[in-house]
């Protein structure tokens, strides 16, 4: 078992290896096979893996590999430790990353560097692998920056637009503040406890801190800025939607369906540290709180399909964070995995309108296209549907009841968690089908069918399968999470039921029976500006570039010349000044010379005749 | 035969040397220029012989020997050089000849 | 013996090389690398030298003048050797990377670069402190008209700026030396210039604080520390390829070793002392240079200041005053060299085909050159401290050292983590991304000793971050004896 788990990580890094060294010799066919294949090994030695784990009652598997570095009483090893949560990850991480790019092994065939972009995409997910099964948080450290890089990669794939490349890193950048973060939680974790090792430090954490100790809550709220950077929660949420200039399944794997998510991943692994301090875990479900309605809130106005997507899911995002807040872990890896689902399979579809509308992102240039792509249409509803938590028939909507019943039971501010949820849960289903209604219904814009081979119609359908069905897929977590009682008041559960259809129909009242054209110009002034300020994801951008980013690059203009430099310039100047002082002695009056010799003699003889 | 007191001959050297130092510092014209340097040169020779007459050693009238030699070399390279000067400017005059400098 | 042969040995190939390639650059190169890897394959015997006392590999003595206590003493712990082997290796880089860049008297070229590297290897071996600044003087004469006689367009301004500063803080250091020997002369009757005798010198502390300014003063120059590192941009900037390399990848790392080697154990009170100061000159320097990095249009300067802010790390472990700071410090050093000279090729490789080194007239050389894109990703990427690479290693120990520490000035200091993203991914789109420019739209590929060159650097890099143990057990004995000196009560 142990060989078992060390080798879902290196079958897609061996996939990369060979990509990188040998890719140039292969034909497309074979790159494809590499790429898709060392992923679909990997699932499938996944699958083989948690058979066996749940076979063995569960238990953990810690396999190590040897040493990575160890320095006095500091040791970081390679070491994966295989528990229900993980393989719960494992396997989305591995069959949602297998299916895209089985996806992607059609989608992107007539893409010059297609090797490039598989190479890319299986060290995502070799590094998205380590994260989640590392025994030790130097090893998630490893997963966590490769991720980053990757993603920063693949969002910069079309290298050859500028703003592609400043999305990219802006994407890299921005989730570093937060590593940054990350990484002094880890040191102050490791001063106070002596450890790496996330297992004992769990254990240790509560016999060393008291709850609430100053300390204890500045490692997680330390923590919860590394999340907040990698999830795009408030108020680094900025990367994410500009992270849509990569490719649409890119930003299905990693901006929506893993990586995104890893910030949920990491607070429910070390659950115990914010059990320990109940100011930072409160902080965690606020900023959930705060962003699921920014974000959502943004989503409202936004005319590129796959910025609508991306708001979404930081919105979505919003809502695990919020389940974490108020301790229901469990809630927040359901809604994950149904998300994951979901929104992957949104934004292949969205990937698939763009491609057939010539790469129109605009959604109010689009309409009709239900007609033309029946395929898309079906899979894309299916998935939007339980976005939008469509009562009792899809996936998304069990999980988002289970975070909005665990926010109402909340021992403090339950009533705000629940309805600002519930807030959320009424615009995201408005955006979702104002998405659909604009889409997909009315007139169609053009007479052109869709072609999908089965290598996008077979994950496509897949995923849409997973979006209705995923609900009902048990999430065995009770030997890493504690239980917790959620409120189970069925007028609750109405309630959210009704905000999501009430969603739906208002939705189709302003873009479903009437089709707004989606210009602006004869709108009142207050509206164009508060279309414009949503639009802009709420001016964060703006501000942070005034705050940030110009004082930055002021700051390193300003100093290109070198302050400390003109203190060097200053000797300098000083000496050449000498210098001239001195050279105008040497005039070449041969009188003047010997005048010196005399009067330097006579100075030096005076002291000693009459000393 | 009254021997020189020390004091006189040193005291003469020293005058021959304030002239020869004067003229070298207030004389425009190379020759007397060089003249004065003469008698700095001889002026300290002239202390050498006394001081080794007063301790009765060879040594004073050696070192004159080689000032001699040093002021003989010196007046060669000297004339040689001033001859080329008055080749080629047509004057003696040092202010004139520092132009040289440029 | 093996380390007297170890210096000499470039020392007389020097003039061979001269005169057998003073107007071949083709045979010069081949034999001043060839003279180089022997040199290599005679350091790697070190690995099976019978041992010294502990830390010690092995240790060479003669007396060379002995009415002033001044011997030729050779010494090697693994700090020493791994020292040697990266001065060794990139010195072979950079020879390797001269070769097609440097026409004119090519045979002068590969004898200033051999007297470069002897010296090093000196300055690394020598345990004699009057022997150390004979070499560590002989280091800079040569890397001088390395850059003032084949460097770029402002050569001259800037190998004078770097030799005078150089040079001025050597005799700081020389002072610091004669005092510390004039010092232990006092106390125990014994004129000697012995490292090991130096470090038993009972010195009162008031006057053993300014002989370690005096060291500090002249390592940290040459580190560089911010502010005394306005000499570097221009030196790096207007070397040779050949001479960035050598400078960026070994010459800076006198500084770091030479922090480690003297000024810790022989003044481990004092350090002590001064280590909060330090560790906030090393913080300024991180942030510092990642800041003026971000701020250059110049390739070849934006890694110069890059080396700053790395460097910066290097002085905070130093004087983190723990293990595994110390650790991180070595591999830091070790990671600098190889991910800085690699970049210092790739920018010289720029210049040599592309004749410009302004990104303002690069761009979009991804499309031309996929493989040197691909190189200057991953050095670029190793560079902003990626973990699995080397400078990860370094950068994560000398942080957590740090941070035992003092916890304030390592937060303030891994600010410069961001830094180190925002100014290696500038590079990256302003060089080789975007769309082609006038100048980069002309084709040329490259050559198979230049992919050759880069891929020799990168296999290290990867090694260091995935298995630095080997190393770090290599150099444990070395600071294990660092951390037994310190005084009681520094230590967390």
């Amino acid at each position: 078992m142990e060989l078992l788990l060390w080798l879902i990580p290196l079958l897609p890094l061996a996939g990369f290896l060979v990509l990188a060294v040998a890719g140039a010799r292969l034909p497309k066919a074979g790159v494809a096979v590499v790429g898709a294949g060392s992923v679909g090994l990997a699932a499938l030695t996944a699958a083989l893996l948690a058979a066996l784990f749940y076979n063995a009652g569960s238990d953990p598997v810690i396999a190590r590999l040897g040493p990575w570095f160890r320095a006095g009483d500091l040791s970081a090893d390679f070491t994966l430790y295989l528990d229900q949560l993980a393989v719960i990850m494992t396997l989305v991480i591995t069959g949602v990353g297998f299916l895209i790019h089985a996806f992607s092994t059609e989608f992107m065939a007539d893409e010059a560097d297609y090797r490039r972009y598989f190479a890319y995409l299986n060290l995502f997910v070799a590094a998205m692998l380590m994260l989640v099964l590392a025994d030790n948080l130097v090893l998630l450290f490893l997963g966590w920056e490769g991720v980053g890089l990757c993603s920063y990669l693949l969002i910069g794939y079309w290298h050859r637009d500028p703003a592609n490349g400043y999305a990219a890193r802006k994407a890299f950048v921005v989730t570093r503040i937060g590593d940054v973060a990350l990484l002094l939680g880890l040191f102050l974790l490791f001063v106070e406890l002596g450890e790496f090792s996330i297992q004992p430090l769990l254990a240790g954490a509560p016999l060393y801190f008291e709850s609430g100790a100053a300390r204890m809550e500045l490692i997680a709220f330390l923590i919860l800025g590394g999340a907040v950077g990698k999830s795009a929660q408030l108020p680094l949420q900025v990367w994410l939607p500009d992270a849509m200039a990569g490719p649409s399944p890119v930003s299905a794997l990693i901006h929506a369906a893993t990586m995104v998510t890893a910030g949920v991943y990491l607070i429910a692994r070390l659950h115990p540290l914010f059990e320990l301090a109940p100011v930072a875990q409160m902080m965690v479900a606020l900023v959930g709180l705060a962003t699921l309605l920014v974000a959502a809130w943004a989503a409202l106005s936004q005319r590129d399909i796959k910025r609508i997507l991306a708001y979404s899911t930081i919105s979505q995002i919003g809502y695990m964070f919020l389940a974490l807040g108020v301790g229901a872990w469990g809630a927040a890896i359901f809604h994950l995995v149904t998300h994951a689902f979901f929104k992957a399979l949104l934004f292949l579809g969205a990937g698939r309108v763009i491609e057939h509308m010539h790469h129109e992102h605009d959604i109010f240039r689009m309409g009709g296209l239900r007609r033309v792509m029946p395929f898309t249409f079906g899979v894309f509803l299916a998935g939007a549907a339980s976005l939008a938590a469509v009562p009792w028939l899809t996936a998304g909507f069990y999980s988002k009841d289970q975070i909005l019943l665990a926010a109402a039971g909340a021992p403090e501010l339950g009533t705000l968690l629940f309805a600002g949820g519930v807030i959320g849960a009424l615009m995201t289903a408005f955006y979702s089908f104002r998405l659909v209604f604009t889409v997909f219904f009315g007139e169609p814009v053009t007479q052109e069918r869709e072609h999908a081979g089965w290598r996008i119609q077979a994950p496509l359908a897949l995923l849409g399968v997973l979006s209705i069905a995923g609900g009902l897929i048990p999430l065995p977590l009770e030997q890493v999470f504690p239980d917790h009682h959620a409120s189970h008041a069925l007028g609750l559960v109405l309630l959210a039921a009704g905000v999501a259809l009430a969603g739906i129909a208002l939705a189709w009242w302003t873009h479903g029976r009437r089709r707004p054209t989606g210009e602006t110009a004869n709108w009142p002034l207050w509206r164009r500006g508060l279309d414009r300020w949503q639009a802009s994801g709420l001016g964060f951008d703006a501000v942070y570039g005034v705050l940030v980013e110009t004082p930055f690059n002021t700051t390193a203009r300003a100093l290109r010349g070198e302050i400390v430099d003109r203190a060097v310039a200053l000797v300098i100047a000083v000496n050449q000044g000498l210098n001239a002082l001195t050279a105008r002695l040497q005039n070449g009056r041969i009188r003047h010379y010997a005048l010196g010799v005399v009067l330097g003699v006579l100075a030096l003889l005076i002291p000693v005749v009459w000393l | 035969m009254t021997t020189i007191p020390l004091e006189h001959a040193l005291m003469l050297a020293a005058i021959l040397f304030a002239l020869g130092v004067a003229g070298v510092l207030m004389r425009r014209n190379i020759v007397f220029v060089l003249m004065s340097l003469e008698i700095v040169l001889n002026a300290t020779g002239l202390a050498f012989v006394a001081a080794g007459m007063r301790w009765g050693e060879p040594d004073g009238q050696v070192m004159f020997v080689f000032v001699l030699t040093l002021a003989a070399a010196e007046v060669t390279v000297a004339l040689a050089l001033m001859l080329q000067a008055v080749k080629h400017y047509g004057t003696l005059d040092l202010d004139i000849l520092r132009r040289m400098r440029n | 013996m093996t380390l007297m042969a170890l210096i000499a040995l470039p020392l007389l190939a020097a003039p061979l090389v001269w005169w057998l390639g003073r107007d071949n650059p083709g045979r010069a190169g081949v034999l001043a690398l060839i003279a180089v890897l022997a040199d290599l394959a005679l350091a790697l015997t070190l690995f099976t030298a019978g041992g010294d006392a502990e830390p010690w590999l092995q240790r060479w003595q003669v007396d060379w003048i002995p009415r002033f206590g001044i011997q030729i003493l050779l010494a090697v712990d693994g700090l020493g050797l791994l020292m040697v082997l990266l001065t060794l290796g990139l010195g072979a880089a950079a020879i390797l990377a001269s070769l097609s860049e440097i026409r004119e008297r090519p045979g002068f070229y590969y004898f200033h670069m051999l007297l470069a590297i002897a010296g090093t290897l000196g300055v690394f071996l020598a345990l004699d402190l009057f022997l150390f600044f004979f070499f560590w003087e002989l280091m800079l004469v040569p890397m001088y008209f390395l850059i003032s006689v084949w460097g770029h367009e402002d050569r001259d301004r800037a190998a004078i700026k770097f030799f005078i500063f150089t040079q001025a803080s050597g005799l700081v250091m020389l002072l610091a030396i004669l005092g510390l020997v004039w010092a232990h002369h006092a106390d125990s009757g014994e004129l000697t210039f012995s490292y090991f005798a130096l470090l038993e010198a009972g010195l009162d502390p008031q006057f053993a604080f300014w002989l370690m300014l005096g060291f500090f003063l002249a390592f940290t120059v040459k580190l560089p520390m911010v502010p005394l590192h306005t000499w570097l941009p221009d030196a790096h900037t207007q070397a040779p390829t050949g001479g960035s390399v050598l400078l960026a990848g070994v010459l800076l790392k006198t500084g770091g070793y030479g922090l480690l080697r003297f000024v810790v154990p022989i003044f481990p009170e004092a350090s002590a002392a001064f280590a909060p100061v330090a560790l906030w000159l090393g913080a300024a320097g991180v942030l510092y240079g990642a800041v003026l990095a971000f701020g250059q249009e110049d390739v070849k300067r934006l890694v110069a200041y890059s080396s700053v802010s790395h460097m910066g790390f290097v002085l905070m472990g130093v004087f983190a005053l723990n293990i595994q700071a110390w650790q991180g410090t070595v591999l830091q050093m070790l990671a600098h060299g190889l991910t800085t000279g690699a970049l210092f090729v790739i920018a010289g490789l720029i210049q040599h085909h592309f004749h410009t080194r302004d990104m303002k007239r690069l761009g979009g050389l991804w499309h031309r050159l996929p493989r040197l894109g691909v190189m200057a990703m991953f050095f670029a990427v190793a560079s902003l401290g990626m973990p699995g690479l080397a400078n990860f290693v370094g950068e994560f120990l000398i942080l957590v050292g740090s941070f035992r520490a003092d916890a304030v000035v390592t937060a303030v200091a891994a600010l410069g983590l961001i830094g180190a993203a925002v100014y290696s991914l500038i590079l990256i789109q302003r060089v080789f991304q975007g769309p082609e420019t006038e100048t980069t739209a002309s084709g040329i590929s490259l050559d198979r000793r230049e992919r050759f060159l880069l891929g020799a650097l990168a296999v290290p890099v990867v090694v260091l971050g995935l298995v630095p143990q080997p190393v770090m057990d290599l150099a444990a004995p070395a600071l294990a004896v660092l951390e037994s000196l310190m005084p009681s009560g520094v230590l967390p």
